[in-house]
């Protein structure tokens, strides 16, 4: 049985951001275990631009995003065990993985900070009816073949779904020589970044389809076409506007589902929205001494905001190794109200020493000039002007030390449009 | 020339291939498609029923309470999970006693074992999920689950372990009768056999025309299926079946093998006998039928979809026996439910009727076990480390949410009739079929399939000739 301070699960932007900040924090013993053969997650396969606006002031590819990360682990000599799947996570913090090199075995940590990233919804979970043929991917799949594999996985593709890894495929695949005929949408709005429909989709002549959606995929060894159909309120198929369009690929961007198998197994309480832990302010979930960060904690739309939210959670995992326990108050429940889908953390206490409170949340729909009210209790104690408000445009708010201070008694934190 | 030729690598036709293989004949058997296991076995509930719903001594209810019986002895011999988890068939309306006791009379007739009839409480005290409309059910503890995919494999493999030859990609294009026996001619050569089974499927009226002008119909009769995660692979612990009624037969809701759960399926005649499509309609059918059986109907955790399509002879009973007028050509033909459970009989009963026929010794040197692909995320600790200490790879994982290793997928690759195809890998090993429905894995995979039979990775296919996945 091996023994370290604080056991990383995950080696992707979360994980690397998570272990260096315990580091920095003063934590001795702090080990990454991650599956791959490299470090840096799913920032390896995504070689466009676009990250560390916020982080670095510039914009880097994936993986020099995540370079400057393993970078920094190498130097400051925090051990990896690459090529490790976990296998097993116990609510006393006992982790089983296994390896090549080690076979099968146990590690003992002191603290746990899950970052096991997420993964993409795939076919069978959207009923699409129509064949089961080859030719079919999710985006993140045909990304890695054709950027960590060189290969092409189709030349005539139709995407459903414009999550952002949709959107970023519909150009790859273009620059790579193949014809993306159409990106169907099952909203009546993008789920992607604003930016990513303008410089992948628009840039290229790709038709954005809204409100439409595959209803059924044909070829019976490879695809060779999908129907498409306009959707109505209620995202049903309106019969009469079906539409097939031949194609070899169908590739879907169709959401993103934080990957929690280990997280349940330890018996880690979740949430039904996020489909990962709830935590408090300190990024720590129902079982003391777990902390959780990045996308297995939330689906987020910008790596700067994963690498932000693990570092708080290394450091408050560093703190709680070095016990320096508060005294325990009374739990402040934060939830979503009306159009606000959700809210991470979903509880706080007001004597946590912290400066401030970091709230991030999604709305349920395309807003234009809405007040974001939050409320304790009943009582609005901030009122905020927004011009605009996506769901696929993770908001924060920030609430400083004196207004929490101003809670005391209070039972909830409302986040609700008005 | 060969004693025997069997056409069709489906369960009948492996089961068949495993029984004759005891005996000193040469067989071979010729598959279309590129692996076994690849029509009607490939998507079916995997469920091996008690027997009490065939009409008494037709050639179901012989083989299917045989073949039942059989199963268990079978499973250990092949190294395949099998569990018996009882069968329910629930009744929601006071008109739909009497067939129930019907079905009750039919399994004593038949032969089922420990059969009991219950009332709606006794019936929701074994099974707490089913709906409160429940008045009465039959119960039949001998009913159970088993891999159709591994079932299948594990007979071929076992066959070919002693001495059956196997052609895939091996359509059989004409039959002509000749002096010793037949010329089977295929899309590929030609074979001569003795003896000629036909055990083609929803094609077996087309093999059967091929040298008899005796009737035989065989409608592709559909069935689609929504398979679970596992997270609520427990919801049910039986197999709930719907007392047929005048709006038809019900759905099943089943627990799989592997812990999933299985909804389905619907019966739709189609003509194309390749149309494994699945289908808007088919989806809701099967979410209103389920509704009737179950407290709530989970909506959100389906993994996947699929289709298949039954056998079905509009004599409404298996065809098993030598056609009258070709001597030596056996029709097996019209093997729908319960097909999967007879297999084992019918390889048997077929087996027996060619030694009639033609006797022919039994082999000294046949082998009845087989070892299976270990399942890691199915054994113990130790169990692990003794399989990664004898090979590291085992410590591999290439498929996360099956928790299948390189190992596994080596040793699928590397056994009698290993797999060819990305397909082949995941009925083999599960690699695939779990929640994320092969996103990560089918990289690594492929580059396994590559190296391992050294082609190029763009020659790497998912289940057909044509199915590539990199263009």
């Amino acid at each position: 049985m091996y023994s370290y301070d604080i056991v990383v699960i995950g080696g992707g932007p979360a994980g690397l951001a998570a272990a260096l900040s315990a580091r920095e924090e003063g934590a001795e013993r702090v080990l990454i275990l991650e599956r791959e053969k490299e470090l840096g997650g799913i920032l390896n396969q995504c070689i466009h631009n676009g990250f560390g606006l916020h982080t670095f002031h510039e914009e880097l590819t994936g993986p020099e995003y995540a370079a400057r990360f393993i970078g920094r682990v190498r130097e400051q000599k925090i051990e990896c065990m690459l090529e490790t799947t976990v296998i097993g996570l116990s609510k006393e913090k006992e982790i089983t993985a296994m390896n090549r090199e080690q076979g099968l075995f146990h590690i003992k940590a002191k603290a746990v900070v899950l970052a096991m990233g997420c993964r993409e919804r795939p076919r069978g979970a959207l009923s699409i009816p129509g064949y089961r043929p080859a030719g079919i991917f999710s985006a993140g799949t045909a990304q890695r073949f054709v950027n960590i594999e060189g290969k092409m996985p189709g030349k005539e593709v139709v995407i459903l779904g414009s999550g952002d890894i949709g959107l970023i495929m519909a150009r790859r695949m273009t620059l790579e020589g193949a014809k993306v005929k159409v990106v169907a949408e099952l909203m009546p709005y993008s789920g992607g970044l604003k930016r990513n429909i303008v410089q992948c989709l628009n840039d290229y002549n790709i038709p954005l389809k809204l409100s439409h959606t595959v209803v059924g995929i044909d070829g019976k060894e490879r695809v060779c076409g999908v129907t498409l159909a306009q959707v109505d309120d209620n995202k049903k198929p309106i019969p009469g506007t079906e539409e097939y369009i031949s194609c070899d690929t169908l590739l879907l961007s169709v959401g993103l589902i934080p990957e929690n198998e280990l997280s349940l197994e330890a018996g880690v309480p979740m949430d039904r929205i996020t489909q990962g832990p709830i935590v408090n302010e300190h990024l720590e979930t129902g079982i003391s001494g777990i902390f959780a960060c990045g996308n297995v904690l939330h689906v987020h739309d910008l790596v700067d905001f994963v690498s932000e939210e693990a570092k708080n959670a290394g450091r408050y995992a560093a703190h709680y190794i070095k016990a320096v326990k508060k005294e325990q108050t009374e739990e402040i429940v934060i939830r979503g109200g009306r159009g606000v889908r959700y809210t991470v953390p979903q509880k706080f206490q007001i004597e946590n020493g912290e400066e401030t409170l970091l709230i991030r949340f999604r709305v349920d729909n395309v807003y234009k000039d809405k007040v974001l009210g939050i409320f304790a209790d009943d009582r609005e104690i901030r009122h905020i002007k927004k011009r605009m408000l996506a769901p696929g445009e993770m908001e924060e708010v920030r609430i400083k030390r004196e207004e929490l201070l101003a809670l005391k008694g209070c039972k909830e934190l409302v986040l609700a449009l008005e | 020339m060969y004693d025997v030729a069997v056409i069709g690598a489906g369960v009948v036709g492996c089961a068949i291939a495993r029984e004759l293989s005891r005996y000193e004949r040469s067989v071979v058997v010729l598959e279309r498609a590129s692996d076994v296991c690849e029509g009607t076995s490939k998507a079916n509930s995997g469920i091996v029923h008690a027997g009490f719903d065939a009409i008494p001594k037709s050639m179901k209810a012989r083989m299917n309470v045989s073949g039942n019986e059989k199963m268990e002895q079978l499973s250990k011999e092949l190294d395949i999970p099998f569990r018996r988890n009882g069968s329910m068939v629930i009744c929601m309306e006071e008109s739909g006693r009497t067939k129930l006791e019907q079905l009750y009379e039919y399994g004593q007739e038949n032969g089922v074992k420990g059969l009991r009839l219950l009332t709606g409480d006794q019936a929701r005290e074994l099974e707490s999920g089913i709906s409160k409309n429940v008045i009465a059910a039959l119960y039949a503890p001998s009913g159970g689950i088993v891999c159709p995919f591994e079932l299948t494999i594990a007979l071929a493999e076992n066959a070919n372990v002693n001495g059956v030859d196997f052609f895939f990609d091996t359509e059989v294009t004409g039959i002509e009768k000749t002096e010793g026996g037949y010329l089977v001619q295929t899309s590929t050569e030609n074979y001569t056999a003795k003896y000629v089974i036909n055990a083609a499927g929803v094609y077996a009226d087309k093999i059967h025309h091929m040298v008899s002008k005796t009737p035989m119909e065989i409608v592709a009769r559909k069935g689609e299926y929504c398979l679970y995660d596992k997270q609520i692979g427990t919801m049910v612990d039986s197999t709930i079946f719907q007392l047929p009624t005048k709006n038809g037969k019900g759905v099943l809701v089943t627990p799989t093998i592997h812990g999933n759960l299985l909804l389905g399926p619907t019966a739709t005649d189609i003509e194309d006998k390749e149309g494994i499509d699945t289908t808007a309609d088919g989806f809701a059918a099967i979410m209103e039928k389920a509704a009737l059986s179950l407290d709530t109907v989970p909506r959100g955790q389906i993994i996947t979809s699929f289709a298949g399509l039954r056998a079905h002879s509009v004599k409404d009973d298996f065809i098993i026996g030598e056609a009258t007028d070709a001597e030596g050509f056996f029709d097996v033909a019209g093997i729908e439910s319960p097909g999967l459970t007879s297999a084992p009989a019918i390889g048997e009963y077929v087996a027996e009727l060619l030694q009639r026929k033609d006797p022919a010794a039994q082999k000294h040197t046949f082998i009845s076990k087989r070892e299976g692909i270990p399942h890691m995320s199915e054994l113990s600790e130790e169990e692990k480390q003794a399989w990664i200490q004898k090979d590291s790879s085992y410590a591999a994982v290439v498929c996360r949410c099956e928790m299948v290793t390189e190992g596994e997928i080596l040793n699928a690759i590397h056994r009698p009739l290993g797999a060819k195809t990305i397909d082949g890998i995941k009925r083999r090993t599960r690699a695939g079929m779990g929640r994320c429905q092969a996103g990560f894995c089918t990289p690594k995979t492929m580059e396994l399939l590559a190296r391992e039979w050294n082609i190029k990775i763009e020659d790497v296919v998912k289940s057909g000739r044509n199915s590539h996945v990199l263009l």
